[in-house]
């Protein structure tokens, strides 16, 4: 019980400030990868990055999705207790975290309406590593191009091709974030 | 030589004092209470409580007193506070056929189970200045009255609605959007007009209102019934397993009955517009009633004549005080540079037309 | 000093998640509104209540905020809107661009080329391009949706056959990486070109019709024109009489009852900074204190018996 009431934001208004930051420089400059280093320190398996990216994001409004084995009790009494964010099947989640392999298939999340593009969900990828090198990226928030190790190419392209729809994507390791809009251009290097 | 100079700091300070003294009036007057105000003008209060969504005459006494007596000002410091207040859950529906009454009429019925109760109303006073208010210190002598009528009146639709006479308002298990809360999406659901309508301003839902009675969307409306009283606000206590009270609030309720031909599928049957509001607000509750209904054309399966209270966008996008007295006013804001650059364009413009004359005259 | 009586930047905590999570689907859909639900601010609506919103959700304690009104630090609504996150976020403030990690504008667009890391926040009145061609949000909705265009493009045709060339001297429409049309705010189209590929991230908020949208950072804004009638950025053919720059936005200054007119920077502190640098205008000479311009009324002032 006291796993679960632990490891929130000690000061919220500043601490949640300072991580949002982190997440809007990582969602617009694709490539980048950010460092969400705060207090909170949400039970394993769920990454410190991801754990602060659902406290700073989610909430009672927001209907969020666990994949595969980050579904435990533990990971749900703690976003539960800290973000009220009912947990929903993939179908009709704002959010959804997992490794690649268990969000899969994608074809799952919602991609928006062509009235509303702004209600896709958001997928929050946990990764073993991030790195700045692997696939190619172009596109708005990119100066040229970067790169990023992403689980694959195809998927990304394909979510891309049906932009202004498409599912939008955060990339987490550890303390480590990157974003990956629908806007973003993906390329094998 | 010329210089850039500033100051906007000292001035926004010298004209903030300037108005707390203008509010103040002359010192030699004693200083209007809050309390006078919500005793003394208290349709003013009503106002305020019913287009701020607040229910608390306190506030809204202050906020009168606060905005030099301009009601929307008032409006916009309650809904600027209320804003901030935290949610701790939502109350039961109200139940109005339980509201003990201070007034209720029916234009439809002479006489109905409850009787009509006219209360304290302005309908037959004589409009003539009453000069005795001018001297200070008069109480009026008590009102008669009639011992309060504590069993539920019945709704005079309901009689209607027994006959099959009157279209059925079917119940609704769905939670309604919260206007306050989410970001108004059309087409909207009536649950979400009947809010906007609600906080509305009196002024543009009574033009409304009246351009319809005009026939610009006439629905020939009776007022079924009006009604005001206080009812029982009620909470769910998830702990307790068991609603209470947590108050009571002052409520006008208006249902109008409105004629209706029937349609390929349904036969002649009436129809209904409604208007709930805080406190006695009878005029914008009626008013309220009336665009209510106009707005119901679509799902009535009536034509849409143009009118602009059938515009449900027209009605729901221009009925906020605050928003519309906000954009409006926003324009004596400084727009030296967009003026700027019409100023260059008609410049531009202008020189390149009187150039193209004189060529073609020469 | 933070005043502790309200959260930190005014909004609480549930309404900054929901214009944070906003904020990045816009991000993430660079040109389209995204609705929110607008709070009511204490300060009207048409006074900046979507920039500020938008700017309470972004400011961290450690940013640099920076508020400019048509250009100048010192405007009164700049001022107030400065003082009110000065109060109730308790952030340092410049009027240096280049210092500011947040700037927050009225109509326009700073001088000085903006940043890696810095955010632009645009108050919007309108934002929707197409509003005064099509009034109604249903159907201007649709037509965002089937990029359908058309309208706008006839609207633009007209005032050339009307007039020679594209009537819009403000709020000109621009495309966003090729898809949706967007309303740049009311800036001068002389700050069109800043729009596209800037190194900064720039959101708009529009309180009073409750919309959020954004230009990411090196992102392709294209102002709408035709290949024979090519768009325009121009501005007042003068100079700038205080510090002699020519290549910075003019306000015009009405000098007296016979006609007399002065051209001044828009941006103070584009201007300051120039003056403080050694430069001089026609009318204006080199500023080696910024003392002298401070502590008086806003505006423009002709010389005094005491300006020795």
């Amino acid at each position: 019980m006291t796993a679960t009431l632990s490891g929130g934001f000690r000061d919220a208004p500043t601490q949640s400030a300072r991580a949002f930051r982190a997440i809007l420089d990582a969602l617009s400059r694709p490539g980048t990868i950010q460092t969400l280093s705060g207090p909170v320190t949400p039970p394993a398996p769920l990454s410190q990055a991801a754990g602060t990216l659902l406290l700073t994001l989610a909430d009672a409004t927001t209907p969020l999705h666990l994949a595969g084995d980050l579904d435990t009790p533990a990971v749900r009494d703690w976003l539960t207790f800290h973000s009220g964010a009912p947990l929903v099947g993939a179908g009709d989640a704002a959010f959804a975290v997992g490794t690649w392999d268990a969000l899969l298939p994608l074809s799952r999340f919602f991609i928006g309406t062509s009235e509303y593009p702004d209600r896709a969900a958001t997928l929050i990828v946990e990764m073993q590593d991030l790195s700045p090198n692997g696939a190619r990226l172009s596109g708005p928030g990119i100066d040229g191009h970067a790169f990023l190790s992403l689980p694959e190419v195809t998927a990304f392209a394909a979510n891309h091709r049906l932009s202004p729809l498409g599912f939008d994507c955060f990339l987490t390791a550890g303390d480590r974030l990157a974003g990956l809009p629908r806007s973003t251009r993906v390329e094998a290097a | 030589m010329y210089v850039a100079v500033k100051g906007g700091e000292r001035a926004i300070d010298n004209a903030h004092a300037f108005l707390a003294e203008e509010r103040r009036g002359d010192p030699a007057i004693p200083e209007l209470g809050t309390a006078q105000i919500r005793e003394q003008l208290r349709l003013s209060v009503n106002r305020v409580m019913a287009e701020g969504s607040l229910y608390d005459p306190d506030l809204a006494a202050l906020g009168i007193k606060q905005s030099r007596g301009d009601l929307i000002e008032a409006v916009f410091l309650i809904r600027a506070y209320r804003t901030t207040l935290p949610r701790f859950g939502a109350s039961r529906p109200v139940d109005t056929g339980k509201m003990t009454c201070t007034r209720r009429i029916s234009a439809t019925f002479k006489d109905a189970p409850g009787g009509q109760i006219l209360g304290p109303t302005f309908d037959y006073t004589h409009r003539l200045l009453d000069f005795k208010l001018l001297a200070d210190g008069q109480t009026p002598p008590a009102a008669a009255t009639a011992p309060a009528n504590e069993s539920p009146l019945p709704h005079i639709t309901g009689f209607l609605d027994r006959d099959g006479l009157i279209q059925p308002e079917t119940g609704n298990a769905e939670t309604p959007p919260d206007l306050t809360r989410e970001p108004m999406e059309l087409p909207a659901p009536r649950a979400l007009r009947l809010q906007a309508l609600t906080r509305g301003d009196e002024g543009f839902i009574l033009s409304l209102a009246y351009s319809t009675q005009r026939g610009y969307g006439r629905t020939h409306a009776f007022v079924g019934e009006l009604r005001i009283g206080t009812v029982a606000v009620e909470m769910e206590i998830p702990e307790l397993g068991f609603a209470v009270e947590v108050g009571e609030i002052e409520l006008t309720e208006c249902e109008t009955v409105n004629q209706f031909t029937g349609s390929k599928t349904e036969p002649p049957q009436f129809t209904r517009g409604y208007g709930l509001t805080f406190g006695q607000t009878e005029r914008k509750a009626i008013a309220m009633s009336l665009v209510d209904r106009a707005l119901r054309w679509r799902e009535l399966g009536e034509d849409d004549t143009g009118a602009p209270a059938q515009d449900e966008e027209f009605v729901l996008m221009h009925a906020d005080n605050v928003q519309a007295t906000g954009f409006l006013e926003h324009i004596k804001l400084p727009h030296y540079v967009d003026f700027q650059s019409e100023l260059e364009l008609i410049r531009k413009l202008r020189t390149e037309a009187i150039a193209a004359r004189t060529e073609a005259a020469e | 000093m933070t005043d502790q009586s309200y959260n930190f930047a005014y909004l609480d905590e549930q309404t900054k998640r929901m214009i944070r999570r906003a904020i990045l689907k816009a991000v993430a859909v660079p040109g389209y509104q995204v609705p929110f639900a607008s709070r009511e601010m204490p300060m009207p609506y048409g006074w900046g209540t979507g920039g500020v919103q938008v700017t309470a959700a972004c400011l961290m304690p450690e940013d640099v905020l920076k508020v400019i009104d048509q250009g100048a630090d010192d405007t009164t609504n700049a001022v107030s809107i400065r003082k009110f996150f000065q109060r109730t976020a308790g952030v340092a403030t410049t009027e240096a661009t280049s210092e500011a990690t947040i700037i927050q504008t009225r109509h326009r667009i700073p001088e000085q080329a903006l940043t890696a890391g810095q955010i632009l926040v645009y108050q919007v009145p309108i934002p929707e391009p197409l509003r005064f061609l099509e009034p109604r949000e249903t159907e201007t909705r649709k037509m965002h949706s089937l990029e359908e265009y058309g309208l706008m493009h006839v609207k633009l045709y007209e005032d050339i056959a009307r007039h020679g060339s594209i009537a819009t001297a403000y709020a000109y429409p621009v495309k966003v990486e090729g898809r949706y049309v967007m309303d740049p705010s009311p800036i001068p189209k002389f700050d069109n070109p800043k729009l596209s590929d800037s190194p900064a991230l720039q959101l708009f908020g529009a309180g009073r019709e409750q919309r959020i949208y954004a230009v990411p950072p090196f992102t392709r804004v294209v102002s709408l024109d035709f290949d024979d009638h090519p768009f325009d950025p121009s501005k007042a053919p003068h100079d700038c009489d205080l510090c002699g720059a020519s290549e910075s936005y003019l306000d015009e200054v009405i000098t007296d009852d016979s006609g007399g007119r002065m051209f001044v920077c828009s941006d103070t502190d584009f201007c300051r900074t120039r003056r403080e640098a050694g430069h001089a205008g026609r009318l204006g000479e080199a500023q080696f204190s910024s003392k002298k311009i401070a502590n008086s009324f806003e505006g423009i002032c002709p010389p005094t018996g005491d300006e020795a």
